[in-house]
């Protein structure tokens, strides 16, 4: 099976707590022409971890390398839900009965008709695309991020 | 390899005869001709006649910082005007600085003592030398300059500052030696990299001779690492004279002390008595041979310890341990002595940690908070909270296993840590007593 087209790539950036360090990273994006497709913030006391899911990762990894942040790529899974009461629930659920560890998780504002979609990052991504693609959960492909 | 090898090789009982003798003109010496001495030596009832064996020297008062600063500027000087040919001086980061002043003799004298580290370290006359010491008040760079041109070395005295230049020197004059702090050393190879320069490709360099400030084992094998070259640790002090008291010969363990020009002791800081052989405490140091500004008993407030095993090298002299800190660098945390280096040598022994670091000592009500900066890089950096947590934790057990304190570690943006290019700024100490 083919797994790799659902392997989305995600950026995640290491930033400080301090006043306009979440600005500046964006910046370096904007100026490299970047579209943000969809973003989380994780946040501890003294530092944050940003997550990116862009248009042009290779190019948004080096512009960022470039400008001298501490950055890592690495891969997540989009799965598509009905924007609806449940629908959320109903996923997590199969998730939970599927035992497959999620690592993190967060949304990503979309254009799908009447669909939300749900961005995981998972202990083991190979597993998690191919017991979700059995319970024929519906997983966008990366393609679908390049798309402005 | 020796500068003087017959003085360097000297066997221990003429070496501790020639100490004493040494040690008994200057007694008089100092008498008749520094009336802060004469006054000292009468107070404690000291003539040359006290000192019958090396030991003897535990009944002379000690010299301390203070003695320079209360005889300021020339107060402390054996000679008139007419015979002294260069004064230097310490930065006096409170007051006034300590003033110290040479002989001719004193100036040839200290020429060799470099000349000895520098062979020791293998330099010689085919090297090409950077001096990046500041040129000035400060003993390192001339002291280096003198004793290196003294071997015959081609010396670029590039003096301190203006990284990107040095490096360009380094690269076009094809430098071999390079004589700075250790903290610039890493700075430069840093600033190297960023330029695109692979030492190992670009540059010749092969030999460090690395000193004025303590540095750790663990951040002599990142600046060999990341400058391709072996790294030589020296000693000394401008109020003894500047470098070339001890220096590190090719086995790379401990400082061979010139002990026919000076004597060392170590003790308790504290009770200032002598530790046992072996332990940690303060080198207080004796000067024998100088004319200018002979010395006894000073306290340097650097903590070493003193190896009398015979060294590999030949070399019959002590060695001394690199220092882990200062007296006065000594933090007292919650009651527990804490010394930066020993921090230091922490985190350089976790995979990945950068050598970028600052201490900051802050006090929260009645109680004191150690928190460590350390610079982020794609090592220490994980995408999931649960690993970088862990990381952190790792780091925290470590030291607080080993210092007996809880420290918080907090990891920073990439050179957001004031790099320095001569002593580096470790500790912040925000602490109001």
């Amino acid at each position: 099976m083919d797994t790799e087209k659902y392997k989305i790539p995600q950026i995640s950036v290491f930033i400080e707590n301090k006043k306009g360090r979440f600005y500046n990273t964006t910046k370096v994006l904007k100026e490299a022409n970047i579209n943000i497709r969809a973003m989380s913030l994780a946040d501890t006391m003294d530092f944050g971890i940003l997550r990116f899911v862009v248009d042009k990762p290779e190019k948004a990894y080096e512009s960022l390398i470039e400008s001298n942040f501490i950055v890592k790529t690495n891969e997540v899974i989009a799965v598509a839900i009905k924007d609806e009461s449940g629908g959320l629930s109903n996923l997590l659920k199969t998730i939970s009965d599927l035992d497959i560890n999620v690592e993190y998780m967060y949304t990503f504002v979309n254009n799908l008709d009447k669909k939300a979609v749900m961005l995981f990052k998972f202990e083991d991504i190979d597993l998690a695309i191919e017991k979700l693609l059995k319970e024929n959960s519906e997983l966008l492909d990366k393609d679908y991020f390049k798309k402005i | 390899m020796f500068w003087e090898k017959e003085k360097e090789t000297m066997d221990r009982k003429s070496l501790e005869n020639l100490q004493v003798g040494l040690l008994r003109e200057k007694i008089e010496y100092a008498y008749n001709n520094i009336p802060f001495y004469k006054r000292k030596f009468d107070e404690y009832g000291i003539t040359k006649k006290s000192i019958k064996t090396i030991e003897d020297i535990r009944k002379l008062p000690f010299t301390t910082k203070i003695d320079f600063r209360d005889n300021y500027p020339f107060g402390l000087l054996a000679r008139p005007m007419k015979e002294i040919v260069r004064i230097h001086s310490s930065s006096g980061t409170t007051g006034k600085p300590t003033v110290v002043a040479y002989t001719k003799k004193d100036i040839k004298i200290w020429a060799d003592l470099v000349a000895r580290i520098a062979k020791a370290a293998g330099v010689t006359d085919e090297d090409i030398v950077q001096i990046a010491f500041g040129y000035g008040l400060f003993t390192g760079g001339f002291g280096l300059h003198y004793g290196l041109e003294n071997i015959g070395a081609a010396i670029i005295p590039a003096s301190s500052g203006n990284t990107k230049r040095q490096i360009m020197l380094m690269q076009d004059y094809g430098a071999t030696v390079l004589v700075c702090t250790p903290s610039y050393a890493l700075y430069m190879a840093e600033v190297a990299q960023n330029m695109g320069i692979n030492p190992k490709k670009d540059l010749k360099l092969r030999i460090g001779m690395f000193g004025a400030e303590p540095w750790s084992e663990q951040l002599r094998k990142k600046i060999e690492e990341s400058l391709n070259i072996k790294a030589y640790d020296n000693y000394g002090l401008s109020e003894i004279i500047g470098p070339g008291v001890a220096g590190e010969c090719e086995a790379q363990n401990g400082m061979h002390v010139a002990e026919d020009h000076f004597i060392v002791e170590v003790i308790n800081p504290e009770t200032e008595e002598p530790v046992k052989p072996g332990e940690y405490g303060e080198i207080v140091v004796t000067t024998i041979t100088k004319e200018a500004l002979p010395v006894f008993r000073y306290r340097t407030r650097d903590i070493t310890k003193l190896d009398y095993s015979t060294c590999k090298c030949g070399r019959t002299s002590v060695r001394m341990h690199k220092p882990i800190g200062r007296t006065d660098d000594m933090l007292i945390i919650r009651g527990v002595n804490v010394f930066p280096s020993q921090i230091e040598e922490i985190l350089f022994n976790i995979e990945g940690v950068s050598p970028h670091y600052q201490i900051i000592v802050d006090r929260k009500g009645a109680l004191d908070t150690v928190t460590v900066l350390v610079e982020a890089n794609a090592n220490l950096f994980f995408d999931e909270m649960k690993k970088q947590k862990l990381l952190l934790d790792k780091i925290n057990d470590e030291l607080k296993t080993t210092l007996g304190i809880d420290v918080d570690v907090k990891l920073v943006e990439p050179n957001t840590i004031e790099r320095s290019e001569g002593k580096a700024k470790r500790i912040i100490d925000k602490r109001k007593f």
